[in-house]
């Protein structure tokens, strides 16, 4: 109210930075000052792209609730419910005593947030660079590229949370998450998304032309990640020859933590202590390549 | 004339001083000064690799110069980026809209980048949707725009933040001729609001119709500075006889035309006269018993100022 109190008299047209008190013809309307901009820019830029990029999400929710509900639906019922018929016969013991549902429902969990990591951390970031160059748009305005990278990481970060809290909920339905502390799981989740995403997202930075890599990262790497990190049997019934490919997945270690907090699963604490820095550094170090790749790209 | 600085010694807004940018060994911006007074309309015309676009990059503070310096606003945009960027408007040469966002949505995000409230935003984007006539597309889809329309939507996305300077970089290169006239139109009266306009064009046509000054360069260099006018009184001849005498005929009766007019300039596809009188020219022409498949006397333009200049035409 104040603000406009102050802004009557002076003239409403675009661009206009007279100070002349003007006639006036419409309500007056009048920007901060590119002093207060380029402030509040400084401080709060990340957000403003999330809020950007979180818009655009809006249009493609329907997916993103597809994945959160429609899949574990799906996979529930096929593995812990046609499958488990089978494997839950007598051979519990190696599924730490619990049953196959509640075995795979963490598994299933972290594999959705990482899949939708390798979708939000590559087409999009591509498409800003390269497709439709939507990141040229803000990096003419005050905000800076590691801005507008830190702006995009937050809006998937936005993404899992949500994605995995309804999935989270539809495995409780299932009753699939019997400790108290299975919530817990919805942040394991997030977390390996980010920990496969942000160095796939720095990966995406640094492309130029396509030529397809984005088709190869999912047959070649979350395919086999998705398969041998333990997700549908335990890691340890594996031959040692595939087993590092659980020991180098954030896959195995998000899921390991999953089980931990949602049936709580018996590990050596510092097993579960290794998961978290594994995972962890993991982000750190591909945000540090994303935000280097985005620097370089954008600063010429 | 409606510039702010009506007394006292002119505020320039941009001041460059032996501005360069180099990539590797090849200079894009090689030592270029100028100084642009709050409210010009100031050109930068040149064919396309002239450093027209790396010189703007610099301006809109999201290039860094190799050596020289640079002020926008008083300030150095190499180290307070995001202050000068807050002051500035940009209309990039390539449209970067957000294609998955509705048309009035474009403006709201971008008013985002700037702290900008909603309550400031809301009523602002409908008032530059009006500005851009695009208020009954303010719920489309980007993509169902023409190419003046997405235009025009960029230009007002550029003022959501009430820029003092307006960079547009080849505003109107691939549109239509009546596009560009509609989008001509809107810079005039953005001017005329005392926004300083820093445009880079290689239409001569566009440089004459908005720019009170303008610097021709090529090869990163300045070539020439100061009003249409002036350049085109200082480098070349009122009237331009143009001439064609078919392809093939052309580079060798170029010798027999010596002598009429002050200057011959002979072109793979016409020979140009340049005179003072034009229809003088023709008919000495004539008397010298040459025949012209057409002929066509015209006023001097920017064209034939940069022919001049760099012996090559501005649109190759």
């Amino acid at each position: 109210m104040t603000r406009k109190a102050a802004a009557a008299g002076k003239a409403a047209a675009p661009g206009a930075v007279s100070e002349a008190p003007g006639p006036t013809a419409a309500p007056a309307l009048r920007a901060h000052s590119p002093e207060v901009s380029a402030a509040r820019a400084r401080r709060w830029g990340s957000l403003y792209f999330a809020e950007h990029v979180l818009r655009v999400m809006k249009s493609y929710s329907w997916t993103i609730v597809m994945y959160g509900v429609g899949q574990p639906v799906a996979y529930l019922f096929a593995m812990g419910v046609g499958l488990a018929t089978l494997v839950d016969t007598g051979r519990g013991a190696i599924f730490g005593g619990v049953s196959y549902l509640t075995f795979i429902a963490p598994a299933l969990l972290i594999s959705a947030a990482v899949m939708s990591a390798a979708s939000e951390f590559t087409f999009p970031i591509m498409d800003g660079f390269k497709w439709r160059r939507v990141y040229y748009g803000p990096h003419a305005s005050p905000l800076t590229p590691q801005q507008i990278a830190l702006g995009q990481v937050i809006a998937v970060t936005v993404r899992f949370l949500l994605q995995s809290a309804i999935y989270f909920g539809v495995v409780a339905l299932f009753g699939a998450a019997p400790s108290p502390w299975g919530w817990v799981s919805i942040l394991v989740a997030t977390l390996a998304g980010l920990s496969f995403g942000l160095p796939l997202m720095a990966y995406a930075a640094s492309i130029t032309q396509d030529k397809g890599q984005f088709a190869m990262v999912m047959r070649f790497l979350v395919m086999p990640l998705f398969l041998f990190s333990g997700t549908f049997f335990p890691l340890d019934t594996l031959p040692l020859t595939v087993r590092w490919i659980g020991w180098i997945s954030p896959i195995w270690h998000g899921t390991e933590l999953g089980r931990v907090f949602s049936y709580g699963y018996q590990e050596a604490p510092l097993l579960t202590v290794a998961h978290v820095v594994f995972l962890l550094a993991l982000a750190v170090l591909g945000w540090l390549l994303t935000k280097r790749q985005f620097i370089k790209r954008m600063a010429g | 004339m409606s510039s702010p600085a009506e007394t006292g010694p002119p505020q320039y807004v941009i001041t460059a001083e032996n501005l360069t940018k180099r990539y590797g060994d090849v200079a894009a911006v090689d030592g270029i000064s100028f100084s642009v007074p709050a409210g010009e309309a100031f050109g930068l015309l040149g064919p396309n690799g002239a450093g027209k676009s790396t010189t703007m990059k610099m301006i809109g503070a999201v290039s860094q110069r190799t050596s020289g310096s640079l002020s926008i606003m008083g300030l150095d945009p190499d180290l307070n980026g995001p202050e000068v960027r807050a002051h500035l408007g940009v209309v990039p040469q390539q449209d970067n809209l957000d294609e998955e966002l509705k048309v009035r949505d474009n403006l709201l995000v971008y008013g985002r980048y700037f702290g900008l409230p909603m309550s400031y935003l809301r009523p602002k984007a409908d008032e530059l949707l009006e500005f851009a006539q695009l208020t009954d597309k303010a719920k489309s889809k980007v993509d169902a725009l023409s190419g003046g329309m997405k235009r025009r939507l960029t230009i007002a996305r550029s003022l959501i933040n009430e820029p003092r300077i307006l960079l547009l970089d080849e505003p109107t290169t691939g549109l239509d001729p009546q596009a560009r006239h509609i989008l001509w139109d809107r810079l005039f009266r953005l001017k005329e609001q005392g926004v300083t306009l820093i445009l880079t064009t290689h239409y001569m046509d566009e440089a004459e119709q908005l720019c009170d000054r303008l610097i021709v360069v090529d090869k990163g260099r300045i070539m020439a500075e100061g009003s249409p006018a002036n350049l085109i009184r200082e480098y070349s001849t009122r009237e331009v006889l143009e001439l064609r005498f078919g392809s093939e005929r052309n580079a060798s009766i170029g010798a027999e035309l010596e002598g009429i007019g002050e200057r011959v300039e002979t072109l793979p596809d016409r020979v140009l006269i340049y005179a003072h009188d034009g229809e003088a020219a023709l008919e000495e022409v004539s008397g010298r018993g040459l025949r012209p498949v057409t002929s066509l006397v015209r006023r001097s333009s920017l064209e034939d100022v940069f022919l001049r200049l760099t012996g090559r035409s501005l649109v190759d």
